[in-house]
């Protein structure tokens, strides 16, 4: 299978002949931000504009049809609009944190995207604390979100900033379990070595039950995080018109909505990389013609395929399912979540122990 | 009624009963209304059905229709008035009925009658600084008096409550009182809000997520309908009653013809009466389509209410084929129907009975199985049959609490004399009960179209009228069942082409006073989603 290391081997050894060391780490620092940077706008121009299709197919609609041929330039149209729109300003907010929350919410989630393994030997970072990493990082959104809604002066912010610290916090507990049921079974937190590990069977078909009711539980968890209905308690439109990003406008919304859209994509990859064999592509022991004919598909593609998958998951659930109220919305999480969560840990570490 | 009531009342003379329009009317003092009203009620009316006020020139009054809540059609009327002009006090009927707070209000805002024991005083449609009483045959309508306002309403005009009581020396005065407190949470739903379902104002008072109380202010799109008619002809009122519940459009309009009808004793041919139930039910589904669909969306399921708009689109196209008209479909006229039906009608509107079946089935499907909905709806917003019959709640929420008012079966006018359907009851009372019982009446509705669409009589689809009409003089009313509940009207004729006084009784007004009594208690989401189990519409309030 081609890995991307070669790509990134020529680029480093081509700049450290032609720059000193410290040049030329600076160099590859900034190709990789602008990497990740242009990744994540693509990313989030291309889950838009799926969400709105299949949202419409979901709804006996068409969706964006006149932007382009079936309106493929619809969300760059949209790009556009926001950056030209005015950011308002809000009288008696508090002006710096409500600059600041929007980055919160951004650099959290761009943060998650970098430490990625979108394929092989494509990874900007590979901690040995990975998935400590990514809980840590992601979680820092929900700053962002409480900052949002306590400085925007308004009411419904107030509320939706509310809900969603209640929220974020409680289902992040289910999440991380979750992943530690992943982290038992694997025995490192090295997203690079769990998903070398994934080579001969995914984890979830590795893992037994347990892995199995960890990929659900985190499917959950995860949509819950990412805000989207039937979580979206904190935006909630038919309650509090747009909950805690009701005051924004032009780019600073936007900001919020590609940390949405992108959170949905961060959720689908981790579950990818931790239960669905990341870039690992499906092997079958002992079909060896099979086997080969599977490792013809770049790992690439093999990453987006999955992940794109897990996306079109949370937006049929999103569709089709209406919104839980704030008691529902708690009580699902610590009255049957965790405590699901908690069980099948024990349970991982005693099929581990075994 | 009128033995009864001399029995009781020593100074209630014979000659103050009479009977207009085929009901008794009780006319008393205006310092005898609530024992009068109590007596009534003891007697077995107790759903006021709709409180009208009245400039008579040279007297203010009110008529209230007062029905009994076992058989809705059981009408009697209790009318009183005032020579007072300057400060005229009527003592508050709120503590028979309660519904008639919310009516006196209105009475209050439009002519400036105030009644003693009331103890909400505020406008309900105008803003408090607004001068003069536009019903009242003097106003002054000139922009002078009333010029455009620059500015908000202020908020303390809105959370003053001002009410009518008796003073120490036996004089009535004005005392008020604030509707919150200092450490109330309040907060605006409206007017401008997506789950207002149009431009009502809520002021809400919030503890964390639980609802204290609700406030409701209506009037931000009020048009002054029931002023314009007093200087519009007959036929040009017409084009006014779609306008107010504009989803059940036809069936407002069938009202008003009734009502023409009958004051002009005319015979409608059998061919127009069918054709008008057929509209009426078709409208009936589509506006619980709709009903249905926004409530869901209030919920957060926005695919359930595209998929609810899919099938209205199809009663839509029908309506157009042989009306013109889609949601407004203009087609009722006094004396039948504005043009003959289209000749693809029929087969259209057998295509849709089993396409819309199999569609029901879908949307049980999709929703009302949905763990999260039914978690969400049981047990929730639950309005008794005694709560319903004071607040005056008809229609499908009031037959969801238990009570039957349906007025198809209890007053049958066009051809529902002779189809068969069901009255849907549920004992319930719960949101779960008025959201499955709009559902379950869509069935209802396709049956009663099914038994009628292949009998239509032919001959002609409307009597001659004359191209003038004049009402012979009273005071006549008619109700409709429409999708929300009973739509009354009200016409007070002096035999002119043009009417003298005309109310329309709104079903969604209730629905408002309702929500205001259920709501507290529950979460924030809970009030979004009974506003959208009560399926109110908000022209019909502002009329």
């Amino acid at each position: 299978m081609w890995s991307f290391e070669k790509l990134t081997q020529w680029i480093d050894t081509s700049l450290h002949g032609c720059m000193s060391d410290g040049w030329a780490l600076l160099v590859e620092f900034v190709l990789i931000g602008v990497a990740v940077l242009v990744a994540y706008a693509l990313i989030a121009l291309f889950l838009i504009y799926a969400e709105r299709k299949i949202c419409g197919f979901f709804q006996c609609r068409l969706g964006p049809n006149r932007v382009g041929k079936w309106g493929i330039f619809q969300s760059v149209a949209d790009m556009i609009k926001i950056l030209l729109k005015e950011l308002v300003h809000i009288d008696r907010s508090d002006k710096v944190l409500f600059r600041m929350a929007s980055f919160f919410v951004i650099i959290g989630s761009i943060c998650t995207f970098g430490a990625l393994p979108f394929a092989k030997g494509l990874q900007a970072i590979d901690f040995n604390v990975g998935v400590f990493y990514l809980l840590a990082v992601s979680s820092l959104g929900v700053v962002g979100i409480l900052l949002a809604g306590w400085s925007s002066n308004s009411k419904y912010s107030m509320i939706g900033a509310m809900r969603s610290g209640a929220q974020l916090i409680s289902y992040e507990i289910s999440a991380g379990l979750s992943l530690m049921v992943i982290v038992v079974f694997s025995g490192t937190m090295q997203l690079s070595e769990i998903v070398a590990q994934q080579a001969d069977g995914w984890f979830i078909f590795k893992g037994h039950v347990p892995a199995c009711i960890a990929f659900l539980t985190y499917l959950i968890a995860g949509h819950a995080e990412t805000n989207r209905g039937p979580f979206d308690m904190p935006e909630a439109e038919s309650e509090l018109t747009a909950g805690y990003h009701t005051e924004y406008s032009g780019i600073q919304f936007g900001f919020f909505y590609l940390a949405e859209y992108l959170n949905l994509f961060i959720v689908a990859a981790i579950a990818t990389t931790m239960f669905l064999g990341g870039w690992q592509p499906l092997h079958i022991p002992g079909w060896e013609g099979f086997n080969h004919a599977m490792d013809c598909i770049p790992s690439l593609l093999w990453f987006f395929g999955k992940t794109c998958v897990c996306m079109f998951l949370a937006m049929w659930v999103r569709w089709s399912f209406p919104r839980l109220r704030i008691d529902q919305l708690l009580s699902l999480e610590w009255k049957i979540l965790m405590p699901v969560c908690l069980l099948n840990l024990i349970l991982m570490s005693v099929v581990v122990i075994l | 009624m009128k033995e009864k009531m001399s029995d009781r009342f020593g100074w209630f003379a014979g000659e103050a009963a009479t009977v207009a329009d085929g009901r008794e009317v009780f006319t008393v003092p205006a310092d005898r209304m609530p024992e009068a009203a109590a007596f009534l009620k003891e007697c077995g009316y107790n759903f006021l059905v709709d409180m009208v006020g009245m400039d008579y020139g040279d007297a203010l009054g009110v008529i209230d229709y007062v029905a009994r809540s076992e058989n809705t059609a059981d009408v009697v009327v209790l009318k009183t008035s005032v020579t007072d002009r300057e400060r005229p006090v009527i003592p508050s009927v709120g503590a028979v009925w309660e519904v008639a707070l919310m009516y006196e209000r209105e009475v209050h805002d439009f002519f400036g009658i105030r009644f003693a024991g009331n103890g909400d005083m505020r406008r309900l449609f105008l803003r408090e600084s607004w001068n003069g009483y536009p019903l009242r045959k003097d106003y002054d309508a000139s922009p002078e008096a009333n010029p455009v306002p620059l500015e908000n309403e202020s908020l303390a005009d809105m959370d003053t409550v001002p009410s009518v009581e008796a003073g120490p020396d036996g004089r009535e005065r004005t005392v008020l009182r604030p509707l919150y407190g200092e450490e109330d949470y309040v907060i605006n739903f409206g007017p401008q809000h997506p789950a207002m379902h149009g431009v009502l104002h809520l002021r809400v008072a919030l503890d964390g997520e639980i609802v204290r109380s609700v406030d409701p202010h209506f009037g931000y799109i009020h048009r002054g309908v029931e002023k314009l008619c007093e200087g519009y002809t007959y036929p040009q009122i017409l084009h006014l009653t779609d306008r107010l519940d504009y989803l059940s459009g036809t069936m407002n309009r069938h009202a008003f013809c009734l009502c023409c009808e009958k004051a002009l004793q005319m015979d409608v041919p059998e061919r127009a009466v069918v054709i008008r139930t057929i509209f009426d039910e078709l409208t009936r589904i589509a506006s619980h389509l709709l009903g249905w669909g926004s409530m869901c969306m209030d919920m957060g399921a926005v695919t359930a209410f595209m998929y609810g708009l899919r099938d209205r689109e199809k009663i839509m196209d029908i309506f157009e084929e042989t009306a013109g008209g889609r949601l407004m479909a203009n087609y009722n006229v006094i004396g039948g129907v504005a043009c003959d039906l289209h000749p693809n009608f029929r087969k259209r509107v057998k295509e849709f009975i089993p396409y819309m079946r199999k569609m029901l089935r879908e949307h049980h499907m999709l929703y009302t199985g949905n763990p999260i909905a039914t978690g969400r709806m049981a047990g929730t917003g639950y309005l008794s049959r005694e709560r319903a019959i004071a607040l005056g709640v008809t229609g499908p929420s009031g037959r969801a609490s238990g009570w039957a008012n349906d007025l198809r079966r209890a007053e049958p006018y066009a051809a529902y004399g002779r189809v068969e359907f069901e009255e849907l009851l549920r004992t319930g009372g719960m949101t779960f009960d008025r959201y499955i019982i709009r559902l379950n009446e869509i069935e209802q509705s396709l049956r009663i179209i099914e038994q009628l669409i292949d009998n239509i009589p032919e001959g002609p689809y409307a009597e001659k009228v004359k191209g003038v009409i004049k009402l012979p003089q009273g005071d006549y009313f008619q109700r409709v069942e429409n999708a929300r509940g009973q739509f009354g009207v009200h016409i007070a004729s002096r035999g002119d082409k043009t009417p003298y006084r005309v109310k329309f009784r709104s079903p969604s007004m209730v629905l408002v006073g309702a929500l205001k009594d259920v709501a507290p208690g529950g979460k924030v989401a809970d009030l979004i989603m009974l506003g959208g189990s009560f399926d109110y519409v908000i022209p019909c309030i502002d009329r």
